[in-house]
């Protein structure tokens, strides 16, 4: 580390104290990636093209279902560039075609089209498009030379030039009222094909002049059979339309130009053909799939009538085609093994997955090696949003894990003690039985580390000489250790997709993943850390509730955070859909807390459900209280847990859904601790703070819309007693509202619609200056409503999204993490949002040291604390404390992941890396040898006084 | 509607302190939701229930009844019979076995007449029944209405609180409830108090700015000024005279 450039060579002791307060907040230029890592991810893959412009081009093109349009190095899997548009239907890639360096895309259902230089990723042109709900785009080739592209709508077909975007031309399509027009299609003649279908009666072929878009021919033919273009016809060979009948089994060959009908056995409704070039007829094969796992080459005479099939394919789950030069190959993936096929010599590579993540998506690339032989490379989208690349022989090159492109909620878990830490703690954890085995066991235990030390030695030894780049320390799921300040912790992350990750927050590698099967994609997730890695003969266990949001049917997945494994515990059934679920602090024999589940019959479910819990639990069931909250009906309510494990209805508050609906309640994090009951004011009397763990914030926002009478109401409510300690309506204001409830504040943020404007407000409660009970908290022995304090402030940027600082044990002052839609965080002060800050500055303010009053909050740029690395899309902030108190871990994600350290306090706790040891220890010799001899000096005096 | 600006105007000048304004029972509070109902209701009474069993099934009985008026100024009382014999009774036993004291009022609206019949379901409260006992019958009822004047929540605490297991040897503590009624409307939150820094930082700029502005540009570098003058005529003297002054007071 560099040391701090405004710090002068310390020169005396006190500037050497000092200096360890004063460090400047900002990154350094050489500190960056030392303490934070980003990792960015595009999502599910919709298109995919390889860059085939030249032979050793090693991009790739992707087009995603977050919106993104993508380019990857194919030999390593990086991103070279990303384009991240809207989120949301406005930015919906609806198709991606690849011609030559030019990436063509029609997005936000056919609002624009756009043109992109592969190169360099840049935009070569834009055009708006017509309304009207886009159907199919294909590229238009005129004597060998791709210059134009069709854009099919509901209702109009239009012509583009490739070079800049203009429309050539644009023509209405005739009775797009009735006919549903889904495919265009064009051979490289001078012809545009539109294909429409009436379901269930004719198919409607319109050919249009590519020079002025006369329609040429206007054809329709008797298809009673057919419902969709789409999914059951494609084009094959000499412009020959195939269809399937799907009820039927039966298989039309339907050349357009001849329209003649020929019927030969078929049987299932998927058809798969390849068009290599724009400029070129497709190809005369193509695949027929028969079943879920059969598939069919079958191959279109040149008369144009007869099918003759090529080859039978069972068990197939995926076929695919590609082209190079001359030369077309068939990718066949068949389930234990994947086959690449040439035509109809045989290569084939192996590569194993496990049939849980069966891949619903093959893209494959054929190029021509040095010899002129064939080389193949896939690329594989699996179920669980993961891409793979694969190199011939079935050498996986590189993986992907898209899923991480959606991180739904995460925790953090300590890493487990080292083998020798374990050895001593498993030691004392054990019963005693007798002196003399306890002699034993601590003497092996002695050996045990003695040896690991000597091990260590022989380590350091041995890479002392090797040379230092070498040594570098991977990690892997065997090495994890718990470091000295506990910096380094498994982030435990749940994705939308249920895939489940264990990384390693030092260094961002995966180390686990997990994929869940059977997950609704509307499933909503909770996890919860039952039992952390402090109890140590135990392992720790992660309990994962996913929940469907229709049904309200739960599941439970019990794991090992720190090694993804399922417990071998079995969860219990829940059959009924699930209300509510509570952690307890009752700890049961195994030193995992208990999770209550409460079901829409308001039964309660005990997890773990030994008999030591349910005792426990008959015993404290009536100081058990949790709440339930119905948004749609406006309803909060309270319950008592009986003895029975039944419930009582205690108390119910309810906001009509007129007037406002709920969007928003949070409570505290229990994990949460607060060191200073009080703030000392100026007159040195303390105000002490109102500290309700059980208090809840309830936002609501107003169903009346119109910007004069729209409000945002927060409601402070007591979770036990269902008391509300303070009830406030901020007028002229609307949500989105953020918010975060911590201490003894709540910091909301909302839109002001009079001055249209962002607003923070923060309220913070006190008791006054003497406290009710200053031993114990009880929200049934509470009978005075707190203080209410608030101030509001303007800041100057939308948020998307907002979390406060935590440490160890709260004595570091706390910052908001702000993030906003550039993708920077902002780490705030609460300094700042604190209702105390006064109009006009008076001595107990000052020595109070309260920041005046200022309407509008600053940005200040160094308090970005992830400096350029954005995160694109940022949809949460995670917040752990770490073992040292002025440090918090934190993780934003979104699009992208980010993990940083920051020290809201400074690192008070902390010698610098540049701490010059070497003049203190002097300093502290010679001031040792200065009164040494000067002791001498005074006894000699002394002496010589007493002679005298 | 004219109201609101001018709460508006109230909230920006009173200092950033908010206590919960609560309006004890009996008292008129001026309502600050700027409802603007300007029908003057006569009050309307819904009863008020409580309920407290030893096997804790909820069986609501009359406790009193709750006058309640609305439209510009609310105001609420409450008027109760003493609890009987058998009641005080069941009290303690609830208070033993550590039982809830519960109450409800049903939901009404406070402005709208129409709508206060067609509400259904109640708004529920509770205490610990040994805590009522030993506070000898004295608690603290607050109701909360939202914007509009819909009743959103009750609560009920006793003072003091806590149950420290005095036995309460009087029946005469038990006869008569000492409760004190309060109504709370919703706070309004404080916009940014932009008016007031403007002021402010006008003033400060005037005290700081002012002094330095009356003085010309001559009258701070006349000591500077003056010797080059002085030095340029020196020097030009000897081949031309005037020129240089003159540039030099130009500037």
């Amino acid at each position: 580390m560099k040391p701090p450039a405004k710090m002068s060579k310390p020169t005396s002791l006190f500037v050497i104290f000092f200096s360890l307060f004063v460090m400047s907040e900002a990154v350094f230029e050489d500190q960056v990636g030392k303490f934070d890592w980003r990792q960015q991810y595009v999502g599910k893959t919709l298109f995919a093209h390889f860059d085939s412009h030249s032979q050793s081009s090693k991009k790739l093109f992707l087009a995603t279902d977050k919106n993104i349009f993508a380019s990857f190095n194919s030999r390593t899997g990086e991103l070279f560039w990303r384009h991240v548009d809207k989120a949301g239907p406005e930015g919906t890639i609806d198709i991606l075609l690849l011609h030559g360096q030019d990436a063509l895309m029609v997005v936000g259902g056919g609002r624009l089209l756009r043109s992109w230089d592969t190169n360099m990723g840049g935009l070569n042109w834009e055009a708006v498009l017509d309304t009207g709900s886009f159907q199919a785009a294909c590229f238009v080739a005129m004597q060998d030379t791709v210059k134009h592209v069709a854009v099919l709508k509901k209702a109009a077909i239009s012509l583009h030039y490739l070079t800049n975007g203009h429309q050539k031309w644009v023509e209405n399509l005739p009775d797009s009222d009735t006919v549903q027009y889904q495919a265009v299609y064009s051979g490289g003649e001078e012809e545009v094909y539109v294909l429409g279908v009436v379901p269930n009666s004719h198919l409607t072929i319109i050919a249009y002049s590519l020079e002025d878009g006369e329609i040429i021919k206007q054809r329709s033919v008797e298809a009673p059979w057919l419902s969709s273009v789409e999914s059951s016809c494609v084009v094959v060979g000499h412009g020959v339309l195939m269809c399937v009948d799907t009820a039927t089994l039966a298989l039309y060959a339907l050349p357009i130009q001849s329209l003649d009908l020929e019927v030969s056995p078929g049987f299932q409704p998927v058809l798969v053909s390849s068009q290599p070039h724009p400029a070129r007829s497709p190809i005369s094969e193509f695949f027929l799939q028969l079943g879920p796992d059969h598939h069919v080459l079958l191959q279109l005479n040149a008369d144009g009538y007869t099918i003759a099939p090529l080859r039978d394919f069972q068990p197939a789950f995926l076929v695919s085609f590609s082209t190079t030069g001359e030369k077309t190959v068939a990718a066949v993936m068949t389930p234990k093994n994947e086959t690449v096929k040439k035509k109809k010599n045989v290569a084939s590579c192996m590569w194993s997955y496990s049939s849980d993540v069966f891949p619903p998506q093959l893209y494959v690339h054929a190029f021509l090696k040095k010899d002129d032989s064939v080389g193949y490379r896939v690329l594989v989208q699996t179920q669980d949003h993961a891409l793979t690349f694969i190199q011939q022989p079935g050498r996986v090159v590189w993986t992907r894990e898209e899923a991480l492109a959606d991180v739904v909620t995460m925790e953090m878990v300590d890493l487990p003690l080292t083998g020798t830490q374990a050895e001593l703690e498993g030691e004392f954890g054990k019963k005693a039985d007798g002196l003399f085995p306890m002699v034993l066991k601590r003497l092996s235990s002695q050996v045990i580390l003695l040896q690991a030390w000597l091990a260590h030695l022989w380590k350091l030894f041995y890479e002392a000489r090797k040379p230092h780049g070498q040594v570098k320390n991977e990690v892997t799921i065997e090495t994890l250790s718990r470091d000295e300040f506990n910096l380094q912790k498994m982030m435990v992350m749940v994705t939308a997709s249920g895939k489940l990750f264990g990384i390693d927050s030092k260094s961002g590698s995966i180390l686990w993943k997990h994929y869940l099967e059977n997950v609704q994609p509307n499933a909503v997730f909770k996890l919860i850390v039952q039992r952390t890695t402090a109890h140590f003969p135990h392992p720790p266990q992660c309990t994962l509730l996913i929940k469907d949001k229709d049904t309200g049917l739960a599941s439970l997945h019990v794991f090992n955070p720190i090694f993804g494994r399922k417990s071998h515990i079995a969860p219990p059934a829940l059959p009924r859909p699930i209300l509510q679920s509570l952690l307890l602090p009752v700890i049961d024999q195994d030193y995992a807390k208990v999770l209550l589940l409460v079901d829409d019959q308001y039964k309660v479910t005990a997890f773990p459900s030994t008999k030591n819990v349910l005792q426990q639990l008959q015993e404290m069931a009536s100081s058990i209280f949790f709440y339930l909250i119905r948004s749609d009906q406006g309803n909060l309510s309270g319950f008592r847990l009986r003895k029975d494990l039944s419930t009582e209805r205690i108390w119910e508050v309810v906001l009509p859904t007129e007037v406002q609906k709920i969007v928003a309640v949070n409570g505290k994090r229990p994990n949460e601790h607060v060191h200073s009951q009080g703030r000392v004011m100026g007159d040195r009397s303390v105000l002490y703070k109102y500290l309700n763990p059980n208090l809840l914030a309830v936002v609501t926002e107003s169903t009346d819309a119109h910007p004069e009478r729209a409000f945002v109401g927060v409601f402070l409510v007591d979770g036990v007693t269902g008391r509300i300690i303070h009830e406030a309506v901020q007028r002229k204001a609307r949500g989105p509202v953020h918010f975060v409830h911590s201490e003894n504040w709540v910091v909301y943020e909302y839109w002001n619609t009079k001055s249209r404007r962002n607003e923070f407000s923060v309220l913070e409660l006190f008791e006054g200056t003497e406290l009710y009970n200053s031993t114990v908290f009880s929200s049934l022995d509470r009978p005075h409503l707190p203080q209410v304090l608030q101030q509001t402030y303007i800041f100057p940027s939308p948020i998307t999204t907002m979390e406060a600082t935590l440490t160890e044990k709260g004595i570091t002052s706390r910052h908001l993490l702000v993030g906003l839609p550039s993708g920077a965080i902002l780490s705030l002060p609460k300094m700042f949002l604190d209702p105390r800050r006064p109009e006009v500055v008076t001595e107990h303010s000052r020595e109070e040291n309260l920041i005046p009053y200022a309407p509008e909050m600053p940005i200040r740029t160094e308090w970005f604390i992830n400096y350029n690395q954005t995160v694109a899309r940022v949809k949460g902030i995670y917040t752990a404390p770490s073992g040292l108190e002025s440090t918090c871990l934190v993780v934003a994600y979104g699009l992208d992941i980010y993990q940083t350290r920051v020290y809201p306090s400074k690192q008070f706790d902390v010698l610098k890396d540049d701490y010059d040891y070497v003049l203190i220890s002097s300093v502290l010799f010679a001031l040792f040898f200065a009164t040494m001899i000067s002791k001498r000096l005074a006894q000699v005096k002394l002496l010589n006084r007493a002679w005298r | 509607m004219a109201s609101v600006p001018r709460s508006f105007l109230l909230l920006s000048i009173i200092p950033t302190i908010l206590i919960l304004c609560a309006d004890f029972a009996c008292c008129n509070t001026g309502r600050k939701t700027g409802d603007g109902l300007d029908t003057d209701f006569s009050g309307f009474s819904v009863p008020l229930e409580h309920s407290f069993e030893v096997d804790d099934v909820s069986r609501f009985r009359m406790r009193g009844a709750l006058q309640l008026r609305g439209g510009r100024e609310t105001s609420v009382s409450l008027s109760q019979s003493q609890l009987s014999e058998e009641d005080r009774n069941t009290l303690k036993e609830v208070a033993a076995v550590d039982g809830l004291y519960k109450i409800r009022v049903p939901r009404v609206s406070l402005t709208d007449r129409q709508t206060e019949r067609q509400m259904d379901g109640y708004l529920t409260a509770f205490v610990r029944a040994c805590s009522l006992v030993e506070s000898h019958l004295s608690d603290v009822i607050t109701l909360h209405t939202d914007v509009s004047g819909y009743l959103i929540g009750v609560s009920i605490v006793t003072i003091p609180g806590a149950c420290r297991g005095t036995e309460v040897e009087d029946e005469v503590d038990l006869e008569a409830f000492n409760t004190t009624l309060t109504i709370i409307v919703p706070t309004n939150a404080p916009q940014p108090e932009t008016a007031l820094f403007i002021e402010r930082m006008d003033i400060e700029h005037e005290k700081r700015g002012k002094p330095q502005e009356q003085k010309s540009f001559f009258a701070k570098y006349w000591m500077y000024i003056v010797p080059l003058v002085l030095f340029l005529m020196m020097s030009g003297a000897q081949d031309q005279s005037g020129g240089g002054a003159a540039n030099g007071g130009g500037r």
